[in-house]
């Protein structure tokens, strides 16, 4: 029995370390595109073990965060409908909505489901036909196809009954808006090793030879990622700017041709809204006019929808690896994981979240709950 | 947990979010949501929020597993659990099982000989009686493996729709032994914090079956009778200063309401919490830390140092406690968190959850 596999193994790790200080002369700010890759940084420390010339910027991979809040409250809506049964992955339930979010709606009597997969959803359609079922299609080009899937499927069966509320973002337009803006520091990427699984790596020479940034695709266990930095450090010092995948054991150049052609079928790139940092050109997908009944929007009357984002939250800046989540005054003290101003720190994938979670000792404010006196303490059985 | 009563009564140097003029979702929670039943945060704010200030008194304010009454110069240790698991039956185990142990390990975490335990049974109408006799054989087992006898019950029938086949809630009661004062108020640092075997297999059978999900093996629910293994520790030591069955919430949970409650720091090291590989599979799969999982049939101990080798020796030699190993050490240094030095040799806090975990998104 053992906590953590061979991809987290000391020896190995070292030997990694060692090798990306001895390659490093000066500074560098390398980005984890993805959130999964953020979490798995903080979580093992990684961070805390780099030499102080690598820095890591946390980018904006986290596909609950960047969901935009009109999105969110549209779900909220409908969520709340009577006659609907609304499915979504379980770590959208904590993302907040302009007034509420899901788990409040489920509280207060609407019938909100956690799905492990929107085929799952797809049968509760199927089960209920006196019922909508409206799944919550989020996500990058991980899950794009499996949810074309449902909706490719819910058409092929016949089930009418069915919907999705989508909204899909893609990584490499992100990845360009992240490296035209006027405050880019970033110098090289580790990039999502699940998303290049599904569409490969042909998206990415193109954006690293345009902006002369070295491009790994990494994964997501701690030796995964000290090798991805090792490479790209290597890269930077040499003066290259290449694509790289250090995640062969998923990652095929041309990715997943039937996932891709399940995409297709479904959806058309659209332009996308990204929460937290604005519109971005053809950065997600929408169900094509030939799925369009399968479309929640189109299918539920959600406009009109009113949204006010926290003014004072910087999630957006967290989002474009512009400030870490500590330098956001409300972190730890007005916005914590219990009264999120932003999806950053209710997601699993959120930095904020996983600064909060296990960082404040070292990088933020001592946790409130440390500072209770003893009798106030609360053990539960 | 004055997590809210802080925040809301407003700490001097905080920002206030009751003056916050942007829309803080979760501020406040007007209605119950599933997260209060999590053994986290949410459920701590409940009982402090709710039941204490209701009910009042110096026995309840210690909110240990069970309460230790004097009574007659006897000490009596007194508990109850409601257990509304779905499905009834799982690998490992089912409803009955966990209705006769938890009780048992909670009396038993206050150091208590467990004696009598009563039943109640919600029953839901339409429900098959042939379930219910397999739920009170299982009972019946259960209390004659952990030693006790059910002395008392009540069975009550609620409307189709509404409930969820069956619920068993048990109280049980037992005598605690001269000289063992057992609560996590006295942990100290310097001890060794210990737990009893592998780690996570409880709530990850429950999710196997509950929704579905299959990791290649069956996994099978640690539900056990602890008081044996307790007996067993003490019989080496009274000086055992904590115990703790991780159930919801885990062996996070657990570990930081021992840590709050005794104002010491708790530091764990990673690569020695036993955590078997299919339950390690089934998390990353589902996005999920295994120290947050629930466990049926394990326990956390805080013992002094100069005890520990021959508690663990004990702990391995009794059936319930032959994967005991000493994960980390009760410390000076942060006082109410807990730290775990991961495999790497960088540093995390593992934090109270705020609610139920949920599976991730990818």
């Amino acid at each position: 029995m053992k906590y953590i596999d061979e991809f987290n193994d000391p020896a190995l790790a070292r030997r990694l370390l060692d090798e990306i200080r001895a390659t490093v002369t000066r500074p560098w700010a390398l980005m984890e595109v993805c959130g999964g890759q953020t979490h798995s940084i903080i979580r093992h420390g990684i961070d805390q073990l780099l030499p102080d010339e690598v820095e890591l910027i946390h980018g904006p991979g986290c596909p609950v965060c960047v969901t935009p809040l009109d999105v969110i409250d549209k779900a909220l809506e409908i969520a709340a409908r009577p006659g609907v049964i609304f499915c979504s992955f379980g770590d959208m339930l904590r993302v907040p909505g302009t007034d509420r979010d899901l788990f409040r709606v489920k509280g207060e009597g609407g019938d909100v489901r956690v799905v492990y997969s929107p085929l799952d959803a797809l049968d509760l359609a199927r089960k209920n036909p006196d019922r909508e079922v409206v799944f919550f299609a989020i996500g990058f080009e991980t899950t794009a196809p499996a949810n074309a899937m449902a909706v490719h499927q819910a058409r092929r069966l016949g089930v009418r009954n069915f919907s999705l509320l989508v909204s899909h973002v893609r990584v490499p337009p992100a990845i360009e808006a992240i490296m035209t803006a006027p405050a880019c520091r970033v110098q090289g990427f580790l990039a999502a090793g699940h998303v290049c699984s599904v569409m490969g790596t042909d998206e990415y020479p193109d954006l690293a030879d345009r902006y002369r940034v070295p491009i790994v695709v990494t994964g997501f266990e701690p030796l995964d990622i000290l090798e991805g930095i090792r490479r790209a450090v290597h890269q930077l010092e040499r003066g290259e700017h290449r694509v790289e995948n250090a995640y062969a054991r998923a990652v095929r150049d041309q990715g997943n041709p039937a996932a891709q052609r399940m995409i297709e079928e479904v959806f058309e790139v659209t332009d996308r809204n990204w929460r937290g940092i604005g519109p971005i050109p053809a950065s997600g997908w929408r169900l094509t006019e030939a799925f369009r009944d399968h479309d929640a929007e189109h299918r539920f009357d959600v406009t009109g929808i009113r949204t006010e984002e926290p003014a004072v939250c910087r999630a957006g800046e967290v989002l474009q690896g512009l400030i870490k989540p500590t330098e956001c005054e409300a972190f730890g003290t007005a916005c914590t994981p219990r009264t999120p101003l932003g999806a950053t720190m209710v997601s699993s994938e959120g930095a904020c979240a996983a600064y909060y979670l296990y960082r404040r000792m070292t990088d933020g404010p001592a946790p409130r709950e440390s500072r209770v006196p003893q009798e106030e303490m609360n053990p539960v059985g | 947990m004055a997590d809210l009563a802080t925040e809301t009564a407003g700490a001097a140097d905080a920002v206030d979010p009751a003056d916050w003029t942007c829309p803080a979702p979760l501020r406040d929670q007007p209605v119950v949501v599933m997260g209060h039943g999590g053994g986290g945060a949410l459920s701590a704010e409940l009982i402090e929020q709710v039941f204490a200030p209701a009910y009042g008194n110096p026995t309840l304010a210690a909110l240990t597993d069970s309460a230790v009454l004097d009574l007659g110069g006897a000490r009596l240790a007194f508990s109850t659990d409601s257990h509304v698991v779905r499905p009834l039956f799982f690998p490992g185990g089912s409803l009955g099982d966990l209705a006769v142990n938890g009780t048992v390990n909670d009396l038993a975490m206050s150091g208590a000989v467990p004696t009598h335990l009563s039943t109640a049974f919600v029953l839901e109408e339409g429900v098959e009686l042939a379930v219910v006799g397999r739920i009170a054989r299982d009972i019946g087992a259960a209390a004659r493996a952990a030693g006790v006898v059910v002395a008392t019950g009540d069975t009550k029938v609620v409307e189709s729709g509404h409930g969820d086949g069956v619920y068993v809630t048990t109280a049980g009661v037992g005598l605690v032994p001269d000289g063992v004062d057992i609560r996590p108020q006295r942990a100290r640092p310097g001890d060794a914090v210990i737990v009893s075997g592998p780690i996570g297999l409880h709530g990850v059978a429950i999710m196997s079956v509950r929704e579905g999900l299959e990791f290649g093996v069956e996994i099978a629910s640690d539900t056990a009778p602890l008081a044996g293994l307790v007996a067993a520790m003490l019989a080496v030591t009274q000086d055992v200063h904590v115990l703790r069955d991780p159930t919801r919430g885990g062996l996070g949970a657990s570990l930081n309401e021992i840590a709050r409650a005794s104002g010491t720091g708790v530091r764990l090291r990673e690569r020695a919490v036993p955590v078997p590989d299919e339950v390690v599979n089934a998390c990353g799969f589902l996005g999920l830390d295994p120290l947050y999982v629930a466990n049926e049939g394990r326990l956390v101990a805080f013992v002094p140092p100069h005890e520990a080798e021959a508690v663990l020796a004990a702990m391995r030699a009794h059936p319930q406690g032959t994967g005991a190993t000493v994960v980390g050490e009760c410390v000076d240094e942060h006082p109410g968190m807990v730290v775990v030095a991961t495999g790497l040799g960088g540093t995390r806090v593992v934090d109270l959850p705020l609610g139920e975990q949920l599976p991730r998104i990818c």
